[in-house]
């Protein structure tokens, strides 16, 4: 495989196939955990570890897997990797484990996860699955940062955990309740859409 | 017993769990474009989710917590419902042809839904016990099931009106859902 589709295979997570912008995958994290910027970009990166573990161990043993049983396969590696994302988090970020809560051991059924899997590891070799699932997994952090970051900086004033705007600003606590999270990833989508139709 | 009537009215409505607590968000939109699917999946959600709480929250008690293996519940959990998810397939297909033909392709695609997933962990989280766990185990998936026939109407709807290009499809119904969502919440001032 030669070098430049290599950075084609990263960068099109980036940007042509953004998730969940692009691929409107594993939307349940990406609404939960964006109420700031800092369990966004956790969740973003604990995802990124995931992905890219699963994606190398799936191409590795893409012509060992029978192709009948290859789904629960799947998603017994991605379960492995997901305990060792819980139990690290565990050890080493235990504040950022509480925030996040059922979503760190819901990465398993992650649909970005199984979905690269599925469409990308098992047909590609080694090289090219790594270098997709940095570039998802990056895209998706970015996405989640991105989203985390408006609905902080509205929400709560904050960002990152700094204030912002002056002692007068009246928090829009819509944005960090449920339904803001919907209304804030739909009209993003809808301005993606825009940017991308040129 | 008022205590597993609020507890149901809290599952269903005042925590929904599509709405309010964002699980089985994929399905929620991927399959509510049109009424037949939208009833096809809120069904055999109902179906597997149910049978998947008793099942875990079992092993979880018997086996996980006495032995000290709470760990690897992650990956106990999610075989556990992949298997089930076979089994029903393989039973239906056999028993009740009829209903297996209408909850069709919804049933594998069961074991990637976060909601099962998701309401067999809260119920561990919560340290339910067996009743608690019963009820809250049919009154989630009773409320994916209210908030996804409820959406699949407003779609449909939607469908016929004039969306701006940039906002079709998938943005107008996050949209919609903010407001559904935004109607949910007014519940919670019930309990």
């Amino acid at each position: 495989m030669s070098e430049t589709s290599l950075v084609q295979e990263f960068t099109k997570g980036l940007w042509e196939e953004i998730p969940p912008f692009r691929l409107v995958l594993g939307l349940c994290p990406t609404l939960a955990v964006t109420k700031s910027v800092e369990t966004g970009i956790g969740m973003g990166l604990a995802l990124t570890f995931v992905l890219v573990c699963s994606n190398i161990l799936v191409s590795a043993l893409r012509k060992i897997i029978p192709s009948k049983v290859r789904i629960a396969c799947f998603i017994v590696i991605i379960a492995t990797f997901v305990v060792v994302v819980e139990l690290s988090m565990q050890a080493f970020a235990y504040p950022l484990f509480l925030k996040l809560g059922i979503f760190i051991p819901l990465i398993v059924v992650n649909c970005i996860v199984l979905g690269r899997a599925e469409a990308f590891a098992s047909k590609n070799g080694v090289g090219a699955s790594i270098a997709d699932g940095l570039g998802m997994g990056l895209g998706f952090t970015i996405s989640l940062s991105v989203l985390g970051s408006i609905r902080e900086i509205f929400g709560a004033g904050m960002w990152y955990g700094k204030e912002v705007f002056g002692a007068s600003f009246q928090p829009f606590t819509f944005m960090v309740e449920a339904p803001g999270a919907f209304v804030c990833l739909g009209l993003l989508l809808a301005i993606m859409n825009l940017a991308g139709k040129k | 017993m008022g205590d597993y009537i609020l507890l149901a009215i809290s599952a269903i409505l005042v925590n929904n769990i599509l709405l309010i607590q964002y699980l089985g968000n994929c399905p929620f939109l991927g399959t509510s474009k049109k009424m037949d699917t939208a009833v096809g999946m809120a069904m055999a959600v109902v179906f597997v989710l149910t049978m998947a709480g008793i099942v875990t929250w079992i092993l979880e008690t018997v086996f996980l917590k006495p032995l000290g293996l709470e760990y690897i519940r992650t990956i106990v959990f999610i075989l556990v419902i992949a298997a089930l998810v076979q089994f029903v397939e393989l039973f239906l297909k056999k028993s009740i042809p009829a209903l297996y033909a209408g909850l069709g392709i919804f049933l594998p695609l069961i074991t990637t839904n976060c909601a099962v997933m998701g309401v067999c962990l809260i119920n561990i989280k919560e340290e339910y016990n067996f009743l608690e766990m019963l009820v809250s185990s049919l009154a989630y998936p009773a409320g994916f099931g209210l908030a996804l026939i409820l959406f699949a109407g407003i779609r449909e709807r939607i469908i016929i009106g004039r969306v701006p290009t940039a906002m079709q499809d998938t943005a107008i119904g996050l949209v919609t859902a903010g407001f559904m969502s935004l109607s949910f919440l007014g519940f919670k001032g019930m309990i």
